[in-house]
C-alpha cells in the first residue's frame, strides 16, 4: 500500500517511462498524510468566524494549525498570521514599512526608526519587486551584496545599517543556489542599530530545524507548498510588539491583520504538512546530504567544464546548482525532459525575461556560464537510483549539446 | 520516448531540436568556401554557419551550422540550414528571420529573437564567400555596423525600423529587439534613433 501511494504521488513508471522530480526548490508533492488530511478537511466547510457548529469546526482546525505552525518554529499562535502565499507574506512585511514611514496611523506610536530598508541582492523577486515599488514611492532602499559563494557580505552589511534602518530583509537560504545564510548574527547586527529584521524563509523552513526566538528575528515569511503541503497558504511571524500593518484590508480575520475568510482546507493542509515536517526533517536532511553528495561526485567523474554554485557546506541539503560550458540552460533542461527528469534553469531562454538568474550574476558567475546554469533540487522522494539514472542522462545530454556547440568544451 | 504533446513549441520545432540537420560535426576536416559567425555566449546565443558553394549553378550545395543557444535556437539554425540549401546565393542571402519561423511553424513572442540569429550568420556566410571570391560589389549593407552585438542588430536595421515608425526606444526594441539582452547598447542605439528621426522627419 505504502509503495502504491509513492508512485501515485510522484508518477513513477518503472522502466522507460521512468519520471524523476528534481524540482523540489520549485514545488512539492503532497505528502500522503497532507492528502489523507485534505480529503478529510473537505467536509469541513463552515466560515470559521460564524458562531455556530460548522463555524466552530472549523475554527478549531484553523486554530489547531496554528498551533502547529507556532511550535514548529518556537512561536506563541498569537504571532502566526495565515497568508496566501510566501509572496503575500513578504509583500506584507514590505509595504509595511513603506506605509509606517509615511503615513499617520496606529502604529506610527509604535517604535518604528528611519525610512531605508535595506536588503540583499539575491532575494525573490517578490521581495525585489515590493522593494523597487517602494522604493519609487519614496522609501531608500539599499542592497546588500553577496561573495562568491551567496553568503551576505557582512561587512558590507554592518556599513549599510545605520540608526535610519527601519528595516532589514535577509531571505534564509537562496532559491536558486540554495546558500543559508547566518540569520542571528544578521539579526544582531540589525537589532543593535534599532532595526527591524525580517527573513524570507520559503526554503527554509521544514529544511532546518529554525527558533524564532533563538535567532531573534521580527517577522518570517514562509510557505506550505514547498514543505508537502497544498499551495496558495502561507504563513507569516510577527513578534509580538512589533510594528503591523495589513496588507489585505476589510476583515476581522487573523485578528484583523489579514482580511478574508479563511482558506481552512489549505489551512489544515499546512498544519499536517508541518508535523510531517517535525517528525521526517531531521532524518531527510542527512539522506539528502548524502545523494547530493553522490549526485556531486557523479557529475564531476563524468563530465569536463563544469563548475558548481553556491556554499560548499551551508547549502540546503537538497540543492545543487551546476554551471556546463558549451550547453544552454533552457536546452539541457528540455533534453533531460525528454528523458523523464525535471530540473529548473537560471537560464534567460527559459524564463521568458531574456535577463539570466540574477543570483548568479551576483555571485560573480560569468555571464556565459548562467546561462548554462542549471538547478537540481531533491526531496524526500529521491532515491539513490533516481541519482545515478540522473547523472548517466545529464552526462549523455551535455555531450550532445557541445558537439553542436560553437563552444565545444569537454568533447 | 516521454509525451510532449504540451510543449510551448511547434510539433517542426521539436523535431529539429531533438533531430538537428546539418551540424558541423566535421569542422576540423571541412574546407568551407564561407564561413559566419554571430552572436555572443555571454548573451546566451552564438551560431557559426559555414557553406560549400556550386560554382558553376551560383547555388548553395552544402550548409552546416554550430549553435550554442536555447531549444529555439538550435532549430533555427537547423531549419534554416535546410532552406539554404540547393538555393542559389542571390535567394538565400534574402532568406529572413520570419522565414525561419514560418518553417518551423511559429515561435513563441519571447522566441523570436533566436531566430533573427540565424539568416544574419548565414548572410555572414555568403558575404564571406564573396569577399574571397572578388565578389564584393555584391554585399549588401557594407556600410551596416552592428550596433547591438548580443543579437547582431546594426545600425541599418535601426534606420529601417525608424522609417517603419518606430518613435521611441520601446517602439524600436518591439521591431528590433535590440538591447533586450545585455542592454550595453542602448546608448548607441539611442543617439541614432535621434539621428535617423532627425534624418527623415525633422520640419
Amino acid at each position: 500500500m505504502k509503495q502504491k501511494i509513492k508512485t501515485k504521488i510522484l508518477g513513477l513508471r518503472p522502466g522507460k517511462n521512468r519520471r524523476i522530480y528534481l524540482d523540489h526548490n520549485a514545488t512539492t508533492p503532497l505528502h500522503p498524510q497532507v492528502q489523507k488530511a485534505l480529503v478529510k478537511a473537505m467536509k469541513v466547510f463552515g466560515n470559521p468566524s460564524s458562531l455556530h457548529r460548522f463555524g466552530r469546526e472549523a475554527r478549531a482546525a484553523v486554530e489547531d494549525t496554528r498551533e502547529k505552525v507556532a511550535e514548529f518554529i518556537n512561536a506563541h499562535p498569537e504571532e502566526i498570521i495565515f497568508v496566501g502565499s510566501g509572496s503575500e507574506a513578504n509583500n506584507t512585511v514590505i509595504n509595511l514599512f513603506s506605509c509606517a514611514a509615511f503615513r499617520k496611523c496606529e502604529i506610527q506610536s509604535l517604535p518604528l526608526q528611519g525610512r531605508e530598508i535595506i536588503t540583499t541582492t539575491i532575494e525573490h523577486p517578490c521581495l525585489l519587486e515590493s522593494a523597487a515599488c517602494i522604493a519609487e514611492k519614496g522609501t531608500i532602499v539599499r542592497y546588500v551584496g553577496v561573495d562568491s559563494t551567496g553568503k551576505i557580505n557582512m561587512d558590507e552589511l554592518k556599513n549599510t545599517v545605520s540608526e535610519n534602518t527601519g528595516l532589514v530583509s535577509v531571505m534564509a537560504a537562496n532559491n536558486e543556489i540554495g546558500t543559508i545564510q547566518d540569520i542571528k548574527t544578521i539579526a544582531g547586527i540589525v537589532h543593535e542599530k534599532g532595526g527591524l529584521f525580517h527573513t524570507d524563509a520559503v526554503q527554509a523552513v521544514g529544511k532546518f530545524p529554525l527558533d524564532v526566538k533563538a535567532l531573534d528575528v521580527d517577522y518570517l515569511s514562509f510557505s506550505a507548498h514547498k514543505i508537502y503541503g497544498p499551495k496558495g497558504i502561507g504563513a507569516l511571524y510577527v513578534k509580538k510588539g512589533v510594528p503591523f500593518c495589513p496588507f489585505i484590508r476589510g476583515g476581522h480575520q487573523e485578528r484583523g491583520r489579514r482580511a478574508g475568510t479563511e482558506n481552512t482546507l489549505g489551512i489544515i493542509g499546512l498544519g499536517k504538512a508541518v508535523e510531517m515536517r517535525k517528525k521526517e526533517m531531521a532524518e531527510e536532511s542527512r539522506r539528502l546530504v548524502g545523494l547530493k553528495a553522490r549526485f556531486k561526485k557523479g557529475i564531476e567523474g563524468s563530465i569536463p567544464d563544469i563548475r558548481f554554485n553556491g556554499h560548499p557546506v551551508d547549502s540546503l541539503p537538497g540543492t545543487l546548482n551546476v554551471s556546463f560550458a558549451g550547453a544552454e540552460g533552457e536546452a539541457i533542461l528540455l533534453y533531460l525532459d525528454l528523458e523523464g527528469i525535471a530540473i529548473s534553469t537560471g537560464s534567460a531562454c527559459a524564463s521568458g525575461s531574456l535577463d539570466p538568474s540574477h543570483v548568479l550574476l551576483a555571485t560573480g558567475v560569468p555571464r556565459e556560464q548562467v546561462h548554462g546554469s542549471i538547478r537540481i533540487s531533491m526531496g524526500r522522494e529521491t532515491s539513490t537510483k533516481d541519482v545515478d539514472y540522473a547523472i548517466a542522462k545529464f552526462s549523455s545530454v551535455i555531450k550532445r549539446l557541445r558537439t553542436m556547440s560553437t563552444v565545444p568544451k569537454g568533447v | 520516448m516521454t509525451n510532449i504533446s504540451d510543449w510551448m513549441y511547434s510539433d517542426i520545432v521539436k523535431d529539429h531540436f531533438m533531430h538537428p540537420r546539418n551540424v558541423l560535426t566535421d569542422e576540423s576536416t571541412f574546407q568551407p568556401d564561407g564561413k559566419g559567425i554571430i552572436g555572443n555566449i555571454k548573451c546566451g546565443d552564438e551560431m557559426i554557419v559555414v557553406i560549400k558553394v556550386d560554382k558553376e549553378k551560383g547555388t548553395i550545395k552544402e550548409c552546416k551550422w554550430k549553435t550554442y543557444g536555447c531549444a529555439s535556437a538550435i532549430a533555427s539554425t537547423s531549419v534554416l540550414s535546410e532552406l539554404a540549401i540547393g538555393k542559389t546565393l542571390e535567394a538565400a542571402y534574402h532568406l529572413t528571420s520570419k522565414d525561419i519561423a514560418a518553417a518551423l511553424g511559429g515561435l513563441p513572442e519571447h522566441k523570436i529573437h533566436c531566430s533573427v540569429l540565424g539568416d544574419k550568420a548565414l548572410r555572414a556566410a555568403i558575404d564571406d564567400y564573396y569577399s574571397r571570391n572578388g565578389m564584393t560589389d555584391k554585399i549588401q549593407q557594407e556600410q551596416a555596423h552592428i550596433i547591438c552585438q548580443c543579437l547582431g542588430i546594426t545600425d541599418a536595421e535601426i534606420e529601417h525600423a525608424v522609417l517603419e515608425g518606430a518613435r521611441t526606444y520601446l517602439e524600436l526594441q518591439e521591431r528590433t529587439k535590440i538591447g533586450t539582452v545585455c542592454g550595453k547598447c542602448k546608448e548607441k542605439s539611442l543617439h541614432l534613433l535621434e539621428l535617423y528621426k532627425e534624418k527623415y522627419f525633422k520640419t
